[in-house]
């Protein structure tokens, strides 16, 4: 018997060949696996039935392992896979959430964005323990969320995070009426990612090929898109060390990436660029020649600050050592992305899951030998920026051989396949982001699924925290930049 | 220290000089335009908000995304880089063909003697992300740095509600931010302002049927500015805010 598919990212998937097993023998078989989670989500299978879809990413072979089961209407627990495989722990809280099953004694199956105020938070007794609650409202302009520390004088020992403040109830909303205004609009700080995600699933329902210079597109505006986040965090990082100057000369680089994508699609952000059936903007070569010159001069400044910073033993000692996570819980917790990489875990899905581009355009994957703390994220940054600003260069090259292609696919017809599932993840900035999408034999859309790489690296951040002095958080926290629109949907 | 000097002197200045009449690149989507005569019929249901309508044709500024959508099918309308878009009456946010730029900056922004008085020299805000995308509050953020340094106008973001003269919120109000908002608004001393910044949340935005959303803040407290855009570019803000103080 079949237990498992092995899928494709981006590739149709006919929903009656996926495997339907038994709960108790998929919990084995995930164990046995020994697999990341990407997909654990359920879905209404009528008569009060539910069907519940697990995902497991084979980062090595660029595979992708599909399977369910089915939950009748009087089922309402199953043994937690969160035992076995910690990993799963935020995924099984989510789906417990949204469909009422419960995974029996999950270590802490609490709220992920609904019912704050029933929130169970962790406890600590002793004469000198003390809780600080934070949020949701922050003193920067971020946001919203809680933070509850339960710290003994300055140390703290555990951080508890909740969120759900920032729920639009966007997976409900892609069903009714999806754009990629919308897509956009989930995750604003990873506008391209998200976008290029939800379009590429699209695409695939509708059976679009898109142009090659608009795939290129796609993937420059996706590492100007990393560039101008990391620089920026660069220049956070170094406002919570009090490095002024890092903050100001970061801050104006940044201006400089974010207003070369404008010239490139009329936002700075990258909003309206990309769409379904290629993209909506062709930048011109005068566009491109200005791109090129200004990255050049981005690259020089961003070197600079960063050597400077890194030969100061002030700087230094701050980010050192402040905010670790080990690579055996990173690992553990199932973290993903620039987070991951930092520990020494090498998730990249740009290099795990490559589209031809990769081998093309002669791109790599370069690995540091990071130790998880504030320094390893701030240097991964730097590394990753010179790497994307290559990237976007050799990219702007090669669309001058493609300068007759059309950007957007013609004809572009509305009808859905019916019967699929499609997967698609896409890089972001800050990792994977994973768009999901189900149609049933009418070809109309029933269920959509986003997964942010936050969704899984917030606990992370709860793990960084941990025996650091309470004053250090603001800098941890900007470290991991995690988003919480993205994690609460 | 000497890098850092080095590294100071090399930067230069980059600050905007004069923000008020700052250029504004020609490809960024702003003010719309509309070129009478057009065939207008292409746009209809391309708005992915419902910000266009065309009858009678208008655009209202305050549910426009300004995605472009609608001036990539039609000849019609135009999204020039017109980025003054602020206004502090919702019905002036919605353009019809008979107002153009020029008009609409002299009378988009009610100027208050009470405002100027009060706050003329210096204004501060809480910001208030209630269900924002983090768009707009990057943009806001950018508001401070060294190329735009709203804070030189005496225009800052600060870090409590008591130290504040008024609140800026994004987001279209999810339900669960709902109470956190009206009780920083309520911390914010009296007189007080209330600023809305971004399409999200002058009217919900791409999320106006979502059903997490809850919106009575905005019924029960008065607005004194609607700032449009998906995101707030900084100068349409600190403009904004300029000429809500001005005299």
């Amino acid at each position: 018997m079949v237990k498992w598919i092995k899928v494709k990212n981006n590739t149709r998937i006919d929903i009656n060949k996926i495997p339907i097993i038994e709960i108790s023998d998929m919990r084995s078989e995930v164990k046995a696996f020994n697999l990341r989670p990407i997909g654990f989500f359920g879905k209404e299978w009528g008569f009060g039935c539910v069907r519940l879809f697990v995902i497991l990413a084979d980062d090595a072979n660029a595979d992708l392992y599909l399977s369910s089961s089915v939950f009748g209407n009087d089922v309402k627990s199953y043994e937690s896979f969160t035992q076995e495989v910690p990993a799963f722990h935020i995924f099984e809280r989510e789906f417990y959430e949204q469909f009422g099953i419960e995974p029996l004694h999950h270590p802490w199956l609490k709220p992920v964005r609904v019912n704050q105020d029933k929130y169970p938070f962790f406890e600590m007794e002793g004469e000198e323990v003390h809780q600080v609650a934070v949020g949701p409202i922050h003193a920067g302009v971020i946001e919203p969320g809680h933070f509850r520390f339960m710290c003994n004088g300055e140390t703290v020992y555990h951080l508890e995070i909740m969120l759900g403040y920032q729920h639009r109830g966007v997976e409900d909303m892609m069903l009714k009426n999806p754009s990629n205004q919308l897509a956009e609009s989930i995750c604003g700080d990873s506008v391209i990612a998200y976008n290029t995600a939800y379009s590429q699933v699209m695409e695939t329902l509708k059976a679009i090929n898109i142009s090659r210079k608009a795939q290129l597109i796609r993937k420059m505006a996706l590492e100007m898109e990393r560039i101008a986040v990391h620089i920026g965090d660069l220049g956070a990082i170094s406002g919570d060390i009090a490095y002024l100057m890092g903050a100001s000369v970061f801050g104006a680089t940044r201006t400089l990436v974010i207003n070369t994508t404008l010239e490139m699609c009329g936002s700075r952000l990258g909003r309206g660029f990309v769409t379904v059936g290629g993209v909506n903007y062709d930048p011109s070569e005068e566009v491109i020649d200005r791109a090129v010159e200004t990255l050049n001069k981005v690259r020089t400044d961003v070197d600079r600050m960063v050597k400077t910073m890194l030969k100061n033993s002030t700087v230094m000692s701050r980010l050192e050592k402040t905010g670790t996570v080990s690579l055996e819980k990173a690992k553990d917790i199932g973290l993903v992305g620039m987070a991951a990489r930092t520990c020494g875990v090498d998730l990249d899905s740009r290099f795990d899951f490559p589209d031809k581009w990769v081998e093309e355009l002669g791109f790599t994957r370069k690995t540091m030998n990071l130790k998880g703390d504030v320094n390893a994220r701030f240097k991964l940054r730097y590394k990753e920026i010179k790497e994307s600003i290559s990237m976007v260069k050799k990219i702007l090259a090669k669309l001058k051989e493609y300068k007759n292609e059309p950007i957007i696919a013609e004809g572009v017809n509305n009808k859905l396949t019916p019967d699929s599932m499609v997967i698609s993840i896409v890089e972001g900035w800050r990792g994977e982001v994973v768009h999901i999408a189900m149609t049933d034999l009418h070809g109309k859309m029933t269920r959509y699924k986003i997964k942010d790489p936050s969704f899984n690296n917030w606990y992370g951040l709860g793990l960084a925290v941990r025996n650091n002095g309470i004053s250090d958080f603001p800098l941890c926290n900007k470290s991991f930049n995690l988003s919480y629109c993205g994690n609460d949907l | 220290m000497f890098d850092t000097l080095k590294s100071r002197i090399y930067q230069g200045s980059q600050f905007i000089k004069d923000i008020e009449n700052a250029p504004m690149r020609e490809q960024f989507r702003g003010f719309p335009k509309f070129n009478a005569g057009e065939d207008f019929s292409a746009c209809k249901d391309v708005c992915p908000t419902g910000a266009l309508s065309l009858e009678p044709l208008s655009i209202d500024m305050g549910k426009c995304t300004f995605c472009g959508a609608c001036e990539r099918v039609c000849k019609g309308i135009e999204l020039t880089n017109g980025y003054k878009l602020a206004s502090s009456s919702r019905e002036k946010l919605v353009i019809t063909p008979e107002v153009d730029y020029e008009n609409y900056l002299k009378s988009a922004v009610e100027v208050r003697e009470e405002i100027h008085k009060i706050f003329g020299r210096s204004i501060k805000f809480r910001q208030v992300s209630a269900g924002g995308c983090n768009g707009c509050e990057m943009e806001l953020n950018a508001c401070s740095n060294v190329n735009f340094d709203m804070g030189r106008y005496g225009i800052e973001f600060v870090a409590s509600p008591r130290h504040a003269d008024g609140i800026v919120i994004t987001g279209p109000i999810t339900e669960n931010m709902a109470y956190a908002l009206e009780d920083c608004y309520k911390s914010v001393p009296d007189p007080k302002v209330v600023v809305l910044c971004g399409a999200c949340a002058i009217s919900g935005g791409v999320f106006q049927e979502s059903e997490k959303l809850n919106r009575e803040f905005l019924e029960k407290y008065p607005i004194d500015l609607y700032i449009p855009g998906c995101p707030t570019h900084p100068l349409t803000f600190i403009n904004a805010v300029l000429s809500f103080i001005k005299k």
